[in-house]
């Protein structure tokens, strides 16, 4: 064995025993240091013949690499150990509870509501609004609902308190959101000089009658559509609300049943029932084990598309209305209405929706439980 | 509207079962919404003989009947005084269930005798209060059958929803013509007896022609004023009425039965003749149900010379009401305005059976052989002679002609009907049809109005579930927006809200007086409203969510963050102005006690900018260029609250602590925060409506961060502190931001420190420390002009 040789194996032993950093850098300087031994090896090089050191120059090189290498690999372990050890120190109790905010909600009233637009865009019909105190000719007159009219006993009416001396009707606060279909109508004629344009719009929003118990409060919510064009057909109202019903449920097998009935600013009128089954001890919309009474519809009166300036020679549709807090019931399980408008948390929280369910056709208009 | 079965069929000849007929009701527009047979709870009484009667062994107040109810004797043990052999009774069986307490019998042995089912009672049986001993038939009762059908008491009693317009539906002959129209039968002619009555008419005459366009009378003398004939006092008991005496029942009855409401006066009440005419202010009359009106001037009555008698067309006066000694009567059979009557009713409040029918409007044709129906019938059960008939005026027949296009059907009903079918129907109901299709409703259908209701008819009787389902025609174009700008602000806002950690509410629009005082009082008061709780249209959106979030802490939540969006009612020079707005209200802990940060932490004005800055920032709204004003309003600490403007006017928010009063007004304690966001003063995002957005590179150059600290007068605000900063050196500073603001020790009275962090962005080449320099003293020259002065 040359002293070369002799000289790696003992700084790679030196090396590799080192416990600490400051024993490796140590080591490094007895190798590597000004006065190290392989340094001084270096050294002595120079004062070599060529040929001597072509015979020693690789041997002396090597053994610079090896320990280089040696105590740079060494110095890698020893940082990891040592990293490794105040890690450790560092240690804290991974299960101690932290503060996730709450997330907030979004009213079963206001995401029904948005499921309704989204639907219905699909079906071509913008979304229309209009005031909640209204004036009494358009929310009864213009409906073909004079003041002496009996149907104005089946609308509990709010009216808004005004001087003695008014002679004016006084405001009301409105019956349903049928006033907007006639902004509309008005508005449409008069953009269009009476000539008409084809209209599709649904109308959601507060309504307000005098009428408190288990199954109604004196403000509740209402989405009504119309519809106005040439050659609209009862059956395209039929149409529409299955595929409307069908769309919203989620479900096939959602059946109508229409009954005539009577509203004064339509003609026919229809009472629209849908079918329900019973599944776990609930009515759920679909099937026919029995029916229920859901929507109003019919085509409009032609008095009342007359009293919007259209012509009703030329132009008739339909309108339908529903309530917006009992769809939202019987869609996702609200047993009591009582609760709807109380504002309690917990109730928010169970029956709300997480600000990111938005309804969408792609990602469907309900939200799953 | 109530009828029974048999009823029913006096008008429609027919074989169809009850279920039928009910679901036929409903198909053609007459809702069923309940029927009930008395019999089914007397399923299981029979009539029954007491063979034998014996005394009990055990028991001297009972004894042992040998009973045949039609299959032979069973033993019986009963306890009636009046129970002895002979008697025919009424038995209930075992298993059958008693209607007054719903036991059901059972064999059992009673005091050691067994005994197999009961002899009943009358108010067992619940058809009356007679307890004193079991019911007695008469002898020759067909002992076995059925009790109920004995009794004819088998009788369904239908209940049936009619429509506003449907006054002819309104008696029993009305809803036959309908199902007789729809195939259920055949609608049996209306007989007319001809009354024979001699001598002059009562004395009655018009003065009020507008409301009381026709008034027919005929008088009968010498009757006698008993019970009702059964079989009409059995009908009304079973829908619903108590018999009176026949001349009451028999005008109840006609009403219902005909939909002809009719009034009887005693003549010996009346001086003078009748005359139908305007009240005079103030007159007052009290009515049949016993209460006193005040009538006002123009309101239809009946009257004789001295007293009024009749609120025409809703209610008779107890005055010359009819009684058990009345002996001449004058029948009225009039015609009322519709709309007059309607008038009358709502402003006193009156609703009857005869209103009803009137403001809905009587058949005008049907004065005469209503009349001839109601004499004849008061001369069969109750005697006397009859007098000729007084015909006043003449009800308006109305009498309208629509030209009808058979195609109607399927281009409004969406249903193809051939024409003579179409035909048929309409005749069925009573319409008259020429050969050219001119189309005269009858007159008792005066809810026609067009040939859209001809339409109706059709399609009605026809049946509406035939109408297929046609799809609408899709729209033209491409798929825009149906979302006004508003609503999609709306959904945004809402959502942001949600993602924010807010819970949505829905409120109440109307809130108490009280409450709408603390935040400037409401314009508009409901003048009928349902309690003072739901009283006044609220003018903040804050008052729903305060009051909810006290019910909230009431019941034990710890942090309560609540929002809702809707509308605030405004007055804007008398007009109501509705503005769309969000109230949100953080009330309770905004964090709950931690090992992390220590005790828990209530809400407070800086959270409530925080979250109508969060808000308006998700609205697009310029939220660099708000400037925070005063001016939040009375119902905000004056000192923790602000505004939050685009310019001076234009106010998006107002933010802060509420104050401590309307806190106690809405039992709240602690602090709570609260924002009201005006969603209509923010402006609409420009960009002209397309997708292109401005070009933009981020800078290459990195920014460099310089902080100054400086003693600032307390008047001066932060925010024009970083304004005078930022504006120092536009092109340069980015972004200005206090970081710290001290006061204490080292810092003068009427001072604070104030440390600002700022943000240089170099453009195409990097600052120099000349530069630096540069913009370091234009910053501190501009706070200087604030009184602002470096720290050294």
């Amino acid at each position: 064995m040359t002293d070369i040789d002799e000289l790696k194996t003992h700084l790679l032993t030196a090396i590799e025993a080192s416990a600490a950093l400051d024993a490796l850098e140590a080591v490094r300087v007895e190798a590597l240091g000004k006065q190290g031994r392989v340094t001084q090896l270096l050294k002595t090089m120079g004062a070599m013949s060529p040929e001597e050191r072509q015979a020693n120059g690789p041997a002396i090189h090597g053994l610079r690499e090896a320990v280089t290498n040696a105590i740079a690999a060494r110095k890698a372990v020893l940082e990891q150990i040592s990293l490794d050890a105040q890690l450790a120190g560092e240690a804290l109790d991974m299960t101690l509870p932290v503060d996730v905010p709450a997330p907030g909600t979004v009213h079963p009233v206001s995401q029904v509501m948005d499921e309704l637009a989204e639907i219905f865009a699909d079906l071509g019909f913008a979304v229309a609004t209009g005031p909640e105190i209204e004036d009494d000719w358009h929310n009864f007159g213009a409906l073909n609902i004079p003041e002496t009219h009996p149907a104005r006993a089946m609308q509990d009416t709010f009216y808004i308190a005004q001087p003695e001396d008014s002679a004016d009707a006084p405001m009301v606060l409105r019956t349903h959101t049928s006033p907007v279909q006639i902004r509309t109508m008005v508005e449409v004629a008069r953009r269009h000089a009476g000539a008409g344009a084809p209209i599709r719009i649904i109308a959601p929003g507060r309504v307000y009658r005098s009428d408190w118990d288990a199954t109604h409060t004196p403000m509740f919510h209402q989405v009504e559509g119309l519809v106005i064009d040439k050659g609209i057909t009862l059956a395209h109202l039929k149409w529409t609300l299955e595929t409307f019903l069908r769309a919203f449920f989620e479900r096939d097998d959602v059946v109508l049943r229409l009954r005539p009935s009577y509203f004064p600013f339509t003609e026919p009128s229809a009472e629209v029932d849908v079918g329900f089954s019973i599944e776990k001890g609930k009515r759920v919309i679909g099937g026919d084990e029995g029916w229920m009474e859901v929507l109003g519809s019919g085509m409009v009166h032609p008095r009342v598309i007359a009293a919007c300036g259209l012509d009703p020679a030329e132009w008739q549709g339909f309108a339908f209305g529903c309530g917006i807090d009992r769809l939202a019931m019987l869609k996702y399980g609200i047993d009591d209405l009582r609760p709807v408008f109380e504002a309690d948390v917990r109730w928010l929280k169970h029956y709300g929706f997480a600000a990111l369910d938005v309804p969408t056709l792609s990602g469907g208009v309900g939200t799953a439980a | 509207m109530k009828f029974t079965l048999s009823w029913l069929k006096d008008h429609l000849d027919t074989d169809a079962p009850l279920d039928a007929i009910l679901d036929a009701l409903t198909r053609v527009g007459l809702e069923v919404e309940g029927v009930e047979n008395p019999a089914a709870k007397l399923d299981g009484f029979t009539v029954a003989r007491v063979l034998t009667a014996e005394r009990h062994p055990q028991a001297d107040k009972l004894q042992v009947l040998s009973v045949d109810a039609g299959d032979g004797p069973l033993q019986v043990v009963c306890g009636a005084p009046n129970a002895r052999a002979g008697l025919v009774g009424v038995f209930g069986r075992p298993g059958a269930a008693v209607p007054a307490n719903g036991m059901v019998l059972k064999v059992a042995a009673i005091r050691g005798v067994e005994s197999n089912g009961m002899m009943c009672s009358t108010r067992e049986l619940e058809l009356g209060e007679d307890h004193d001993g079991i019911i007695e038939l008469p002898e020759d009762a067909p002992v076995g059958a059925a009790f109920a059908d004995y009794a004819g008491l088998n009788d369904p009693v239908i209940d049936v929803s009619v429509t506003p317009n449907r006054q002819d539906c309104m008696g029993v002959r009305g809803i036959a013509r309908d199902l007789a129209a729809a195939g259920l039968g055949t609608l049996v002619p209306l007989t007319v007896p001809v009354v024979a009555g001699s001598g002059a008419g009562p004395d009655v005459r018009i003065e009020d022609a507008a409301g009381c366009p026709a008034f027919y009378a005929q008088g009968v003398s010498g009757l006698t004023n008993g019970a009702a004939p059964e079989w009409m006092a059995k009908r009304l008991r079973a829908i619903g009425q108590k018999p009176i005496s026949a001349l009451v029942d028999i005008t109840n009855y006609l009403t219902a039965d005909l939909g002809r409401p009719l009034h009887v006066y005693d003549r010996a009440t009346l001086s003078g003749g009748l005359v139908a005419r305007a009240a005079r202010e103030g007159e007052t009359v009290e009515a049949l149900n016993g209460r006193t009106y005040t009538l006002a001037a123009g309101m239809t009555v009946i009257a004789d010379d001295v007293a009024v008698h009749d609120i025409g067309g809703i209610m008779g006066g107890a005055h010359s009401g009819v009684s058990d000694a009345t002996t001449d009567v004058i029948i009225e059979c009039a015609y009322f305005d519709p709309d007059a009557i309607a008038r009358t009713g709502q402003k006193l409040q009156l609703t009857s059976d005869a209103r009803q029918r009137f403001e809905r409007g009587v058949d005008p044709a049907f004065l005469d052989d209503g009349l001839a129906i109601a004499t004849f019938l008061v001369l069969e059960y109750c005697g006397g002679t009859a007098s000729g008939v007084t015909r006043a005026g003449a009800a308006p027949l109305g009498t309208r002609r629509y030209a009808y296009d058979p195609a109607r059907a399927e281009t409004l009903g969406g249903l193809s009907i051939a024409a003579e079918r179409q035909r048929e129907i309409l005749e069925s109901l009573g319409f008259a049809v020429s050969g050219d299709w001119q189309v005269t409703p009858p007159t008792w259908r005066r809810d026609i109005d067009g040939p859209a209701d001809l339409v109706e008819e059709v399609i009605r009787i026809e049946g509406l579930d035939k109408v297929p389902s046609v799809p609408l025609p899709r729209v033209a174009g491409v798929a825009r927006p149906t979302a006004t700008p508003e609503q999609k602000l709306e959904r945004r806002i809402r959502r942001a809200a949600a993602a924010r950690g807010l819970d949505e509410a829905v409120t109440w629009s109307f809130v108490p007086e009280k409450h709408a005082a603390l935040f400037g009082g409401g314009a508009w008061r409901v003048a009928n409203p349902i309690s003072e709780e739901l009283k006044v249209m609220r003018p903040s959106l804050l008052i729903g969510v305060l009051a909810a979030a006290e019910r909230n802490l009431r019941q034990g939540a710890e942090g309560v963050r609540l929002f809702e969006l809707g509308r605030r009612y405004l007055d804007e020079g008398g007009a109501p102005r509705e503005r769309a707005t969000l109230g949100i209200v953080l009330a309770g802990d905004r964090r709950p006690r931690g090992w992390r940060e220590g005790k828990a932490a209530p809400f407070d004005a800086y959270d409530a900018k925080a979250e109508a800055l969060a808000l308006l920032a998700a609205s697009g709204a310029p939220v660099d260029n708000l400037q925070v004003m005063g001016e939040a309003g009375a119902a905000f600490h004056p000192g923790r609250s602000g505004t939050l403007r685009l310019g001076p006017k234009t106010v998006l928010a107002a933010f802060g602590a509420v104050h401590p009063a309307v806190l106690k007004a809405f039992d709240l304690s602690g602090p709570v925060a609260a924002v009201e966001l005006y969603l209509d003063a923010i402006p609409a995002k420009r960009g002209a409506g397309g997708f292109m957005r401005a070009a933009y590179t981020p800078p290459a150059l990195q920014p460099v961060r310089r902080d100054f600290a400086f003693l600032v007068p307390a008047a001066v605000t932060a925010e024009a502190l970083t304004r005078a900063v930022k504006g120092a050196d536009k092109a340069a500073i980015v972004r200005a931001r206090v970081f710290d603001v001290f006061t204490g020790a080292g810092v003068p009275d009427g001072h604070a420190s104030v440390a600002v962090e700022t943000v240089l962005q170099p453009g195409d080449k990097s600052f120099t420390d000349a530069d630096l320099k540069g913009i370091a003293d234009k910053v501190i020259a501009a706070a200087a002009k604030l009184g602002a002065q470096l720290r050294g």
